[in-house]
Parts: C-alpha cells; structure tokens; sequence
C-alpha cells in the first residue's frame, strides 16, 4: 500500500510530449443543455489522472463522448498508441471502434452481463482481440479452436492475476457486490486496453474495499502497460493513487494539477463547499 | 412463534386463503353467467334459463382456486427461505460453480456418447415401426425442432424478439414451390437456394430494425411477418390464396420414391409400407438437418460470434464498450436465424406438397415463439422439447376433443407461471483451468499485497476516510473537505 500511496510524488515530471491521450476542446450540447463546454483533457503515458467534479458536473458525459456512446458536438479525442506510432484521431468513431483503437471503460453502475459466467464475461472482453468470424465457429477449424484456446488461457490469467479464478463459471449476476465491480475492470483489461477509463469505481464500495480497490488500481497501473483515467468522488482514493488531477464543473474545467494543488484550489472549494 | 397459533390467529389466516378464492369463483360465475345458464335453440328461435350448472361452475372454480393459492404459496415460500438463507450470511460456495442439473449429471457422464447413439438409433427406427400418421406429427415436429432452435438463436440468445419469424418459413417454402413450379427445379437444389433467400431476406429486415429494440422490434417483425403473407395472397405468380399445389416431393438422386421403389416394394417383396415411401424419405432428411442445426447453433453459441450475440442481449451498451459491432451482430443473428427457418419452409412445402399463404398466419409466428419461450430461452435441449411438446401435445389430446386448445392453453398458463425460465433452463458451457503453478499458491494479487483481495481484514483507520462509497453530494463534500484538511503533502500514508 505504502508503494501505491508514495508514487504520485517520486514520479518525475513528463514532457507534454508524452502523452497518451489527449482531448481537445470537448463540447456536448444535449437539446438546450450544455453538458460539456470547451473540455481540454490530456493522460499522460502510464500515470494515473482522476476526473472530479460534484453530481451532474459532466464527467460521466466526458467518459461517455471519449468512449464513443456519445458523438460530441464539438472537439476531437487523439489517441498517441505509442511514441514511434502516429497518432489517431478517434473523433466521431462508434464505441466498438474505440476499444478496438485501445480504450476500454467500466460504468458508474455496474454493467456486466448478468447470465453469462465470469470466464464468459472476460471472453467478450477479448473479443476485438479475436478474429474468427461464422465459418470458423461454424466449422470449428484448427485455427479457430487455437484462438479459442489462448482466449480462455488470457481469460483465465488474467482472473488469476486479480483473484477471480475461483468463481471463473459462476454466473457474474452471483458475485458478491465489491466482486462485481472488479470483474468489471478485469473485463476491460482483456481488450488490452492503452488506457482504462473507470467511472466511480469505488462507489458503493465500504472501507476495506476501497482500500483493495486502490490496491487493485496501483497493481493494475504497474502490471499492465496501461494508463488510467479516473472518474471518482471517494478524495482519499483520488488524492492518494493519481498523479494528475482534472476538476470538472457544470460542464467547464475549473481547475487542473497535482493533488496537493487542487486541494488548496480556491475554485475547487467554491465548487464543492459553496461560497460563504 | 407459539402465540401465533391462537384459534384466532388460525381463524384470520384460513379465511385470508378462502376470501381470494370466493372472489374469484363469484368472478368466474359473474363471467360465465350467460353463457352457461342461457340456452337458445335457433330452430324454433326459443331460449330457455337454467341455473343448474351455476353450482358445479362455482364448486369447481372454488377447488381449483385454493388448489391454485396451495402451489402459489408454496412456491413463494421456497423463494423466501431461499433469499433468508443468503441474508443470513450463508452464502452460497461460489467456487463450486453452478448447482448440477439432472442435464448436466446426464450430458456430462461417461455413457454420454452411448446414450446419443441409441437414441439416434431409435429416431432412426421410429418411422418403420409406426403408421403414416404418426411419421406426419414426426416430421411437422422436427420442422417445429428446426424452426425452434433458429428463433431461440434470434430470440433466446439475441434477445431480438421476432414476432414475424414465420415470414422466412413461408419465403422458404415458396421458394421451393415456385422454383419447382414455374422451373421445375429439384428439391436438392431448392433446399440451399430457399435458406439463401431467407438469409437474404433476414439480412433485408435487419437493416431497417438495427436501431430497434424490445417492444419496437417486436411490432417491426410483426408487421414484416403480415407483409409477407399479404404479399403472397396478392401476387399473381403465387396464385393468390388458392396457394401452389402438386410440388415435387424429394427424389432420392433422381428417382422418384413414389414410383419404381414403392412398385418394387409392394410388387417383389410382398412388403405394402402402408404409406408414401417419400414420407418416411422426408423424415430423414429433416433428422439430418436437425442434427445439423443442433451442432450449428451449439457451436455458434459457444463461439466468439455467439458471444457477441450474448452480450448483445444482456447488455447493448457495455457490449460496444467491449468492442463488437452491434450493427454486424444483430444482421448476422437475424439472417443466420432466419436460414433455419428457410430450410424448414423447403421441407415443409415438399412434405405437404400444397402450399398457400394461410399456412403462414401471425399464428405460426407465435406458436413457435411458445416453443422458445416454454423450452427455455437460449437452451438447446429446452428448445426441443419444447417443440415436442407444443407439436404433440395438441395431438394426444385429441381425446378430450373439443376442449384440447382449452387445456393445451391452460397448461401454457400454469407452465408459465410456476417455471418461467422454461422446462429447461439454459445452462452455460463451464471450463476448467488447472494452474501451472499449482492450486496451492498464492495469486499474483495476494503475493503482492499480501492479503486475499477485496477481504483485507484490516481496515484502514476509518475516520481517515469519511467519504468512501457516497456518491451523493454530502458525502463528497465530506471527503473533500476531509482532503483539504490534511497537510499539504496530503498523499501519504493511509494507513500509517
């Protein structure tokens, strides 16, 4: 826990040029609502950003038009895959598309597919890294069941690595609470995602929970190649595990910087206390 | 616990059971008043008034009514028991995987392979030891197998709720009765060329319903389904309702089994098979394609398109957010399913050899839907005998004659209402994984943090953290303004 909670400041700061995703000027007009409004964003590679901002402040709307559920109005979403790579603009692309690209997200309330079993809920997750399309299901060929196999096998480590392999085919609708919730994130990481988008995770989580969770989250940023974005109202987990953080209000970012900045951030108490 | 059990106590719960059953017996009788105390007699144009079967009507609906409340009860109980066992913290071994099922006991033992050939083989003797009738029913129920599973692909394991699906049977059988017809094109060939057009016109439907779910589908397929039958009434090339007759049955590679082979049969053998030999020549080829279908659907299900679908019905958006084209999913499971239903039209139309668009009504779309939904959603097995069921049903309860739909309707209520997941309930594939390592090692989680996951038994001081699981407003504030009060090198040391 001590190594989680220490990384945030041994870290040494990154050129901007190190960046793995970036978005540029995000707008959302719902009707007449303006959900998001003129949104900058960018994750630097390998860190971990949390995303704050009170109830109804658009961060789950910013999740939503970088994942592709939303199309925003306005902006663009680029996705750096690597340092020697080009980079993508992912602006306007469909959800499926966007995973595919290397992003994969959990959901504020818990989306997992309730009758299907844990191992198959992780199999879906691997399901843009798999090729085999009706004719190899239909005849199941050599090459198909190979790619069957090494999909179960990922499936199967990565439940190991995150201490589900006990439960891999009981039905996901079973688990218990706080197991769901990380049966989700591990769905995510079987897409093999660049960068891992959690909305909330720990809500709904008690104590020692969150306290695992934050363990879960520092082992996955460390054991994975992956950077994650962070929606987030638990500040003792948001404060201790991210490295950057973004405030978000009535659709506007109001401030931005490392966690001990934003505590002290006027705006930032304005926004969450109210003025006196 | 004992003074619940006063005369009192006991008085007030028997009549709390007898006063739902007196509403409804007055109910039933207050219904049925004029249908079974009036009488008319349209010859003379005179009525006559009895009450002498209100006594029966009441005495009956007031039996089967506490009857009725007798299984509701108990099976509310069960349920309860079930939910109290789970609240007081005894909860179920998860590692154990799911509870067997006399399903799995029976598909995962030993003499697995030995039960399937013996029942093949029955199948495969059934028609010669039973009469025409009986090979008729056999072969309109495995139509209904072939049918069912290919709607359970759409409805069972989509979740896209068809209420047209009898259009692509109907387009199956057309295809073959107008291709035989106008071309005079074989049964082998029009058996693939009727699954394409259905596909086709599958993937036809698709497009427009992409963005539709739930009730909106069902009302699109629905309206599609009556398309369809209008069309065929109204076209001159089908021959408007009085339908396409004298389609070719099946010939067995040229030959015609109702010629030269029955003449051989009945003229050197001495043998009368006492029915068209290209009957029992039907019944094995729908076999063939129900053993075919049952290996596609299965292989499909349990493969990654299968899982698309899956996921697809449990949830449309987290299955984008996993990266499948919901768009590619729901063409390839309409137009898949509906291939089924062509190739069971081009059997159909060659069994029956008359064809006209009342075949088709909404009915047959329903009654099949009946076959998923009773079988069991998504479950193979279900699905069959559901279609035995729905299919024969009807047939052995010829005896009570008029009043069979009667029955066969009441007991698609009861079924409903005490079993809804079906007869048998879709089970899902379970895999098994032995660890390199070993089973008694720790998982890499718990070697680093050295605590099981999500079980840590230490809590970290709790006052450090007031804000945890509270998503509403208070709560972050709390946590916030608990963030702010640490010292400006805020992030260290939970725990500590």
């Amino acid at each position: 826990m001590t190594a989680a909670t220490d990384r945030p400041q041994s870290a040494a700061k990154t050129e901007s040029s190190d960046l793995i995703l970036s978005a540029l000027g995000m707008s959302m007009v719902f009707g007449g609502l303006v959900a998001l409004n003129n949104v900058d964003l960018s994750i630097e590679r390998d860190s971990i950003t949390a995303l704050i901002g009170p109830n109804g402040s658009g961060k789950t709307t910013f999740f939503n038009c970088v994942t592709g559920i939303y199309k925003p109005t306005r902006g663009d979403v680029i996705l750096y895959p690597a340092i020697d790579l080009p980079s993508i603009s992912l602006k306007g692309k469909p959800a499926d598309v966007i995973t595919h690209q290397g992003l994969a997200r959990t959901f504020q309330n818990i989306r997992l597919f309730n009758n299907l079993t844990v191992l198959e809920n992780v199999l879906i997750g691997r399901h843009t890294r798999m090729k085999a399309g009706l004719w190899g299901a239909l005849t199941r060929n050599k090459k198909t069941r190979q790619e069957e196999a090494e999909a179960i096998e990922f499936s199967f480590e990565l439940l190991v690595t995150y201490g589900l392999d006990s439960m891999a085919n009981e039905l996901a609708k079973n688990l218990p609470y706080g197991d769901q919730r990380r049966l989700e994130i591990v769905r995510a990481l079987a897409t093999e995602p660049k960068v891992l988008l959690l909305d909330e995770p720990a809500a709904g989580l008690n104590i020692s929970e969150t306290s695992a969770l934050r363990d879960l989250i520092s082992n996955i940023r460390e054991n994975e190649k992956v950077s994650i974005l962070l929606i987030e109202h638990d500040m003792s987990l948001v404060m201790t595990v991210s490295k950057k953080i973004y405030v978000f209000d009535y659709g506007r970012l109001i401030a931005q910087g490392p966690p001990d900045e934003i505590q002290r951030d006027p705006k930032v108490i304005k926004a969450y206390l109210g003025e006196d | 616990m004992s003074s619940n059990f006063t005369a009192s106590n006991i008085g007030r719960l028997v009549w709390s059971e007898i006063k739902p059953a007196l509403l409804a017996t007055f109910w039933i009788c207050l219904l049925a008043f004029p249908l079974m105390t009036l009488s008319i007699n349209p010859t003379n144009q005179t009525y006559s008034f009895s009450m002498a079967r209100i006594p029966y009507l009441a005495g009956g609906t007031f039996a089967l009514s506490i009857i009725w409340r007798f299984f509701l009860k108990r099976r509310s109980f069960q349920v309860i028991t079930k939910a109290v066992h789970q609240s007081e913290g005894l909860p179920e071994d998860l590692t154990k995987g799911p509870k067997p099922t006399w399903l799995t006991v029976v598909m995962g033992s030993k003499y697995r392979r030995q039960g399937l050939i013996v029942l093949l083989a029955l199948m495969v003797v059934l028609p010669f030891i039973s009469n025409p009738y009986s090979v008729n029913v056999l072969i309109t129920c495995l139509i209904y197998v072939t049918l069912g599973l290919g709607l359970n692909v759409v409805v069972g394991v989509s979740g896209l709720l068809n209420l047209g699906y009898i259009a692509f049977y109907a387009i199956g059988a057309y295809t073959y009765a107008l291709l035989n017809h106008y071309f005079g094109l074989s049964f082998w060939i029009c058996l693939p060329l009727g699954g394409l057009t259905a596909t086709l016109m599958g993937l036809l439907l698709g497009f427009p319903v992409i963005r539709l779910s739930g009730d909106y589908l069902a009302i699109v397929t629905l309206s599609f389904g009556e398309i369809t039958r209008l069309v065929l009434n109204n076209l001159n090339i089908t021959n408007g309702p009085r339908g396409i007759s004298y389609i070719k049955p099946p010939g067995f590679f040229g030959l015609d089994l109702n010629g030269a082979p029955k003449d051989f049969l009945v003229n050197y053998l001495g043998v009368d098979p006492g029915m068209d030999v290209f009957k029992v020549f039907i019944y094995f080829i729908i076999l063939a394609l129900v053993i075919l279908t049952i290996v596609c659907v299965f292989r499909l299900e349990n493969s990654r398109l299968g899982r698309a679908w899956l996921a697809m019905r449990e949830d449309e958006v987290a299955c984008q957010a996993m990266g499948i084209n919901r768009t590619r999913a729901k063409l390839t499971a309409f137009a898949l399913g509906s291939t089924w239903a062509g190739l069971a039209g081009v059997v159909f139309a060659s069994q029956i050899t008359f064809i006209n668009p009342a075949s088709f009504s909404f009915l047959g779309s329903i009654l099949i839907l009946s076959i998923v939904v009773l079988g069991g959603m998504g479950s193979i097995p279900g699905v069959i005998l559901g279609a035995i069921v729905i299919t024969a049903l009807p047939e052995q309860l010829r005896f009570f004659s008029q009043y069979r739909m009667l029955l066969f309707g009441a007991l698609m209520v009861l079924m409903m209402v005490f079993r809804p997941e079906g007869l048998i309930k879709s089970t899902r594939v379970v895999h098994m994984h032995t660890l390199k390592n070993g089973n008694g090692n720790k998982t890499k989680l718990e070697a680093l943090t050295g605590a099981p996951p999500e079980r840590a038994s230490s809590p970290p001081a709790a006052s450090q953290s007031p804000g945890q699981a509270n998503s509403q407003a208070n709560g972050q504030a709390n946590g916030l303004a608990n963030g702010l009060a640490k010292p400006p090198q805020g992030p260290t040391g939970e725990s500590s």
